[in-house]
């Protein structure tokens, strides 16, 4: 499987311009891969981690600088939707062009496997942000037994 | 006297205040650079720095001389035992320095973390800041 973010063309919200795929490439992948991670054309994108162990998919996300209650998780047909806000405190002008943005993020995560929607447990720690999302029991790895007559 | 921090890539004609310095690190570890903001306030400046994974444990703001120098350690980072199916965030610490500029009061400075972003406040000495002079 492989991943590939997508990428803004602008190279805005992001620390660093990456190489793009083209527009088909993009699309492709839309339809086709799971366990792939989307922008929105948001004011800035946090970078995103998935993680997979036998009965756990886990997301992490670093978003620093937000309260709790400005997080908003959302999973629906599958796709695990971080989105939120950094609220901008100050009004006075930055020194030197802002490195950090406020304003709204989106991410969507196509998620590689089902999952048990009511046992997600998320946390917010240190500026991180992680999801925890249990397999759902015909996603999990079995043994399957074999017997010889 | 306006600008408080030049990045690396900016003219040498500018007289900054205060310049960010280009030094080499003397890790071992691979090192990025937190992206910050610096506000400049009435009593000083305000510089805020983008740690992710870092809390009071992992972090150290030093002076010396003129420079301050912001290192974090990174803590929440990663599912032990696990590797990443899919990843965008750097494994590596943060680090970053900068030159004060003179007028800053060395003795206050004072800083927290606060989910992941580190606020440093750089109070400017009571001599350097504009006063009013009485004519007689």
């Amino acid at each position: 499987m492989t991943l590939t973010r997508w990428q803004r063309t602008d190279g805005c919200g992001t620390a660093t311009c990456r190489p793009t795929n083209s527009v088909d490439d993009e699309w492709g992948q839309l339809f086709e891969a799971f366990g792939t991670v989307f922008d929105s054309p948001t004011q800035w994108s946090p970078a995103v981690d998935l993680y997979e162990s036998n009965d756990l998919v886990t997301v992490k996300a670093e978003i620093p600088g937000l309260k709790k209650e400005d997080i908003e998780i959302t999973l629906q047909d599958g796709l695990l939707v971080l989105a939120g806000e950094r609220k901008d405190a100050r009004n006075c002008p930055t020194e030197q062009a802002p490195e950090q943005l406020p304003g709204r993020f989106q991410r969507t995560i196509s998620l590689p496997y089902q999952v048990n929607a009511g046992a997600i447990k998320a946390a917010y720690v240190d500026g991180i942000l992680t999801v925890e999302l249990p397999k759902a029991e015909e996603a999990k790895p079995k043994q399957i037994k074999i017997e010889f007559n | 006297m306006n600008t408080v921090i030049n990045n690396e890539q900016s003219t040498a004609a500018q007289a900054p205040a205060a310049v960010e310095t280009a030094q080499r690190v003397e890790t071992e570890r691979e090192c990025i650079r937190p992206s910050v903001n610096i506000f400049e306030t009435e009593n000083g400046y305000v510089l805020e720095a983008e740690l992710p994974g870092v809390n009071k444990d992992g972090l150290s703001v030093s002076l010396e001389g003129n420079f301050l120098t912001l290192e974090g350690r990174r803590q929440n980072q990663g599912v032990p035992g696990v590797e990443p199916l899919y990843r965008e965030s750097i494994p590596a610490d943060f680090r970053r320095v900068f030159q004060l500029d003179p007028a800053i009061d060395k003795a206050n400075i004072s800083a927290k973390i606060e989910q992941g972003i580190l606020t440093i406040t750089l109070p400017k000495a009571a001599e350097s800041k504009p006063r009013k002079i009485a004519v007689a």
